[in-house]
């Protein structure tokens, strides 16, 4: 097996149009929350997410271009578009034959969908736009990504829910660990701002008619949010030999399935998850310093995370520290797992672990150290980042410092 | 409240978590009858199809059982034609 290194990040969200805002927010605290414009919102019962503001393809591409693609594959071409700037990569056409392309999203083109049903079901014309199907798949992200940079090695992409993009990274870990691949664009993207799917989360009563509290008492709920966040990852010795910076070393990959019920989080679940990537990173979890939370705010989440932290870490958990992200990017969907890497990345990179943004107050069954509204200046060794999927489908990895 | 409301409401439960409706009585515990947050969540809405209310997520938090979501849906539904003008 070979060592790992992410050479690259790129990011596109509510943070900012690139990696630097994205850290740069973190470090702050400075949350991307407020009124939903990118769609009426009179009808909900929430109005609040986390949006790319103000965003126009034009920058980015040429309008017939943009035809073709949906916000989400917009925003994972982007995404990836600085990771691999970042890495500098060079290109030759074996290297373009061998570099994988792992995605992952959720929900895929659904505001393309959306705008198909419209014209069905609401103006009752019969016929929808000839687009539809190609900017609606879930894999339109990758297939993008491979035609931006002519790479023809392989590329799908993995829909787990909200644990998606950390299933996508750790295969690509995997695949350049084992030498399936010399390189590998990973990472997710997500665009779930229209009516349907809004209205669809809140049947499920489960988003904060106000803003997103991880682990505080007074939590009402997830905020959504979309964007996304990719990374180059290469094996470590060829990175090196290259001269790459190394950003962090990508060392441990867990996954689990609840099996038990299709929304309720699981202790144990969980749980199995973590110690899975403990195990795959050969890791005892008092040598884990920070971990970026799965932390949706919900009822359930947090405390079932809590619980599921302190089964695996015992008396460590007290030592941990821990925050949730998403109190600042919203909750990305596919893309959440790919904006906490990129968080946990940098924690590790530039020695500052970022806030549990919002947070007002304690909850006794979420007592651990949740780094409340201010970012914390200390370098850990190895940071863990969870994602614990609706349908009980979890994805836990593990970085290390350069 | 009325028999007509408790028997609207324990139906819909019925119906909704598919168990026997003689199973649910205005004496339910929601544990009782095995209804978790998810399935809480699916028979407010069949509750809010069937009497034509929109149930708001502040109303629901301390609900445990079938006596407070009767009095819940007998509030919402009260308040709701006090609202409606007359005549119609």
């Amino acid at each position: 097996m070979r060592r790992v290194a992410i050479t690259g990040a790129g990011a596109i969200s509510a943070l900012g149009r690139n990696t630097t805002e994205f850290a740069e927010s973190l470090r702050v605290g400075r949350g991307g929350i407020g009124q939903i414009e990118s769609t009426g919102v009179a009808s909900l019962r929430f109005q609040n997410g986390a949006e790319v503001k103000n965003y126009s393809h034009q920058p980015y591409f040429e309008d017939r271009r943009a035809d073709f693609m949906d916000r989400f594959a917009q925003f994972a071409v982007i995404a990836a578009r600085e990771a691999v700037q970042d890495a500098a990569v060079e290109w030759t056409p074996e290297l373009r034959e061998t570099s994988a392309i792992i995605t992952g999203s959720c929900v895929g083109g659904q505001s393309t969908e959306d705008v198909g049903f419209v014209e069905l079901y609401q103006k009752g014309h019969n016929r929808v736009h000839p687009l539809t199907i190609p900017k609606t798949m879930a894999n339109a992200g990758a297939s993008h990504i491979s035609m931006e940079f002519g790479i023809t090695g392989p590329a799908f992409t993995i829909s787990t829910a909200c644990s998606s993009s950390a299933h996508a990274i750790g295969q690509a870990f995997q695949m350049v660990a084992i030498g399936t691949s010399e390189l590998a664009i990973t990472g997710g993207s997500e665009a779930p701002f229209s009516l349907g799917i809004l209205k669809a989360w809140e049947a499920m009563r489960v988003v904060s008619p106000e803003t997103c509290r991880p682990f505080s008492k007074d939590r009402r709920g997830m905020i959504l949010g979309e964007g996304a966040a990719m990374f180059v990852l290469e094996p470590l010795e060829a990175a090196q030999a290259r001269g790459a910076r190394i950003q962090a070393e990508l060392v441990g990959f867990g996954m689990s399935a609840d099996a038990c019920h299709i929304t309720q989080p699981s202790i144990d679940g969980a749980a199995r998850a973590m110690r899975a990537a403990l195990r795959s990173a050969k890791l005892a979890p008092e040598q884990i310093g920070y971990i970026n939370a799965h932390g949706t705010a919900t009822l359930a989440n947090d405390l079932t995370e809590t619980a599921a932290i302190r089964q695996v870490f015992g008396a460590h958990a007290d030592r941990l520290a821990i925050s949730s992200t998403k109190s600042m990017h919203g909750h990305a969907l596919g893309a959440a797992a790919a904006l906490e890497c990129l968080a946990t990345v940098i924690a590790l990179r530039d020695g500052v672990l970022p806030p549990t943004a919002n947070f007002s107050e304690p909850d006794p069954e979420c007592d651990l150290d949740v780094i409340p509204n201010v970012a914390r200046l200390q370098q850990v060794e190895y940071a863990m980042s969870n994602s614990f999927a609706f349908g009980g489908l979890n994805a836990v990895l593990i970085l290390k410092v350069a | 409240m009325s028999e007509d409301l408790i028997q609207r409401v324990t139906k819909v439960i019925a119906t909704s978590k598919r168990i026997p409706l003689e199973t649910v009585t205005i004496d339910s515990e929601f544990v009782q009858l095995g209804i978790d947050s998810m399935d809480a969540v699916e028979i407010l809405f069949a509750l809010e199809g069937e009497f034509d209310i929109s149930i708001p997520d502040e109303e629901v938090r301390s609900v445990r059982n079938v006596r407070d979501m009767c009095a819940g849906v007998e509030r919402l539904v009260a308040a709701k034609s006090a609202e409606a003008p007359a005549g119609q």
